[in-house]
């Protein structure tokens, strides 16, 4: 009975689950599976769950030699035309930056869960971080644009899973879901829909036949349709700028600069679509608290406990922070009279936060190690606004 | 005769990405016949070319992928046997195939190699082994023999090299040889056997680069490095591997293993359907 239960890839219904187990169900939901990962604290119960659940849905469990590998199968899978994903956290992720480059150059749709925790380094292997945040963006050489989802609960983890899945099946980019320990190790109550509730997002196919296709040639939304191997398309894809037919052309400015526009592009262009924040008691808000993942938690409830003492506070919290929501900040930074950013790092978000405030003072909190942020702390920092 | 009919067609053509051509390679060099050998290899077996895909890394010989009329990937520098072996996973019922160079798969991608040999997965392996890094210019490798003279081995290599087909054996390989680019027929059948092994197969193919690393080892042309895998090859099939030397005076060359073990995807297959049937 457990067994038959367990087979089914949406295990639909009420559940008491820790986050990384969480996240794992959500990618089986969405239709992941290929998994190939490197066991790393706390992102390893991703893997062993999928060690256990993938085989039950026709899936592969790989765990390869490294980081590395990892993310090379899982750019293999995806041009198989099955939906893939790793798991792992600061060192590992360290390792695929190169790869996750060559996923964004060859538009592979892929999903990297990176389970933050202390660093650099080996740093604090069972301590929380929000110290990667920066490094998602910017981490891989050139120039780029990918989308990253911050989940503040154990059921976020499960829906932003999802919704990693279908972004990067949508725009075919590497779409990072980038949680922390605290949120990884947590338990809490998740509720799983019915299969059919679940909203699954697959690439666009090409139309044209094999003759006509050109691998990179974009649609409108400047997403090209994927073609897979073994569907009699016989492309070619390299990490090397290449033209809409997949062919590489390493000397022609226009073609690197028509390139990497277009991957930019398809990403800021859709900024609208994909950016997701939750506005908590911002109406008619004085001081605003911006956060997310773990921090977003203790933002929430000092800002009820302002508001129990009268100070107008509210929260901003970032479910998307890559496309990093601008317009979503710029629109409260113009309300309030200053705004305060709690992070688990040494400053990252709070940069971005600055460069759109402007104006607005922002009030940066930094927590390094074992302890988030305390309610009581943020409430101090919104009172002496 | 209609005009249509004297047009020439190079039997071969199917095979190849005509658009990509010329191709980048120098003169003389033995990628091209590699390449022509793993053609008329799948032209001899009649595969079914939506199936196959050919996986590459960085080097002259990576771009090969680019050149066969198959899907193929030219992934990042060491990493196409992971990519391969994601493929492979992903869909078992493509033939996949991974060429690259010496530096490309036994120096930055060398861990990929012994571990997926030694899971057996089902992908075939081919190293165009030049003994130099020929797309940076010329720098020593993993099998740069000792006192070779390469652009940063300006006082001759005091590295020693890999011997590949005793990795590979050592590794969990169960088909391994070793063939030149003088031999062209022989590589060519051992492509067709690799291909249809199931398992981790490995072929290398010692290839010359007279552009750079025969010039600073006193063989400046193709024909005077064909002329050292002549005069110093010996096959010697199912020999030792861990004896299968290439130095100066010896390059020995043959079949060294074939032999069977459950490939990883078969395995995987098993266990899943063993999973089934305690389902039901
Ligand atoms: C991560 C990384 N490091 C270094 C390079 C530079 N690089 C490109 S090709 C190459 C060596 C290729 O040698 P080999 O695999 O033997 O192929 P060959 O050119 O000899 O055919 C190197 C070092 C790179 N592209 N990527
Ligand atoms: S540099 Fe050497 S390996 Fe590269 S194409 Fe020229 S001859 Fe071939
Ligand atoms: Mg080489």
């Amino acid at each position: 009975m457990k067994i038959e239960l367990e087979s089914k890839a949406v295990l639909s219904g009420q559940h008491f689950l820790n986050g990384d187990v969480a996240c794992a169900e959500g990618a089986l939901a969405v239709g992941c599976r290929f998994f190939a990962g490197y066991p790393i604290t706390p992102a390893t119960e991703i893997a062993e769950r999928m060690a256990r659940r993938l085989p039950q849905v026709d899936g592969v469990y790989m765990q390869m030699e490294d980081e590395i590998g990892s993310i090379a199968a899982v750019l293999g899978a995806s041009y198989a035309g099955v939906k893939s994903m790793t798991a792992t956290s600061g060192p590992g992720f360290s390792l695929m930056l190169e790869n996750i480059g060559l996923a964004i150059m060859t538009e592979t749709p892929c999903v990297v869960v990176n389970i933050m925790r202390g660093g650099p380094s080996t740093g604090q292997p069972t301590m929380p971080g929000q110290q990667d945040v920066m490094q998602a963006r910017w981490g891989s050489h050139g120039d780029y644009e990918i989308i990253a989802l911050a989940p503040s609960s154990v059921q976020e983890m499960f829906d932003l899973t999802i919704e990693a899945f279908n972004l990067s099946e949508t725009y075919r980019v590497p779409t990072f879901v980038l949680a922390d320990e605290i949120v990884g190790h947590m338990w809490e109550r998740v509720n799983i829909p019915s299969a059919k509730a679940i909203q699954v997002v697959n690439r666009k196919k090409p139309e044209n036949p094999p003759s006509e296709y050109a691998p990179f040639k974009p649609d409108e939304d400047l997403v090209p349709p994927m073609a897979s191997f073994g569907e009699g398309y016989r492309f070619h894809a390299t990490g090397l700028t290449h033209d809409e037919n997949g062919r590489p052309r390493t000397d022609s400015a226009e073609v690197q600069q028509r390139l990497v526009q277009r991957l930019c592009e398809k990403i800021r262009r859709n900024a609208d679509k994909i950016v997701k924040v939750e506005r908590i008691l911002l109406e008619d808000a004085e001081v605003a608290v911006v956060a997310y993942g773990i921090a977003s938690r203790a933002a929430l409830s000092a800002v009820r406990k302002a508001r129990a003492q009268g100070i107008k506070a509210g929260l901003l919290r970032l479910v998307t922070v890559w496309p990093f929501p601008d317009k979503q900040i710029e629109k409260i930074a113009q309300k309030v009279k200053a705004l305060v950013v709690p992070e688990m790092n040494y400053g990252q978000i709070v940069r971005e936060v600055r460069r759109v405030a402007k104006e607005t003072p922002v009030v940066f909190m930094s927590k390094l190690g074992e302890e988030p942020h305390k309610p009581a702390e943020i409430l101090d920092a919104l009172r002496r606004l | 005769m209609t005009e249509k009919s004297l047009e020439l067609k190079h039997p071969y053509e199917r095979f190849l990405r005509k658009e990509r051509m010329p191709h980048i390679w120098c003169e003389g060099c033995g990628n091209g016949i590699i390449l022509n050998c793993f053609v008329r290899a799948l032209d001899e077996l009649n595969i079914d070319l939506n199936n196959v895909v050919v996986v590459s890394g960085i080097g002259c010989i990576g771009r090969i992928s680019g050149y066969t009329n198959t899907d193929s990937f030219h992934t990042t520098h060491g990493r196409p046997i992971a990519f391969a072996t994601g493929v492979k996973l992903a869909k078992p019922k493509l033939k996949v195939v991974v060429i690259s160079g010496d530096g490309d798969l036994f120096a930055i991608g060398g861990n990929h190699f012994i571990h997926a040999a030694r899971r057996n997965v089902d992908i075939t392996v081919i190293c165009a082994n030049n003994f130099i890094y020929g797309m940076t210019g010329g720098q020593y490798g993993p099998t740069t023999p000792l006192e070779a003279w390469t652009t940063t081995t300006p006082y001759g290599n005091i590295e020693h090299a890999f011997n590949l087909v005793h990795l590979a054996a050592a590794s969990g390989a169960v088909y391994v040889s070793r063939w030149t680019a003088l031999h062209v027929r022989r590589l060519k059948e051992s492509i067709k056997k690799a291909l249809q092994k199931e398992g981790f197969s490995f072929i290398e193919a010692v290839s010359q680069c007279p552009e750079i690393y025969g010039r600073y080892n006193k063989m400046k042309t193709a024909i005077s490095m064909m002329k050292w895998f002549k005069e110093a090859s010996e096959v010697r099939n199912f020999s030792d591997p861990a004896k299968a030397e290439i130095s100066p005076d010896k390059i020995i060359v043959g079949e060294f293993v074939d032999i069977e073990k459950p490939s990883y995807g078969r395995l995987l297959r098993e266990m899943k359907a063993k999973l089934k049937t305690k389902q039901k």
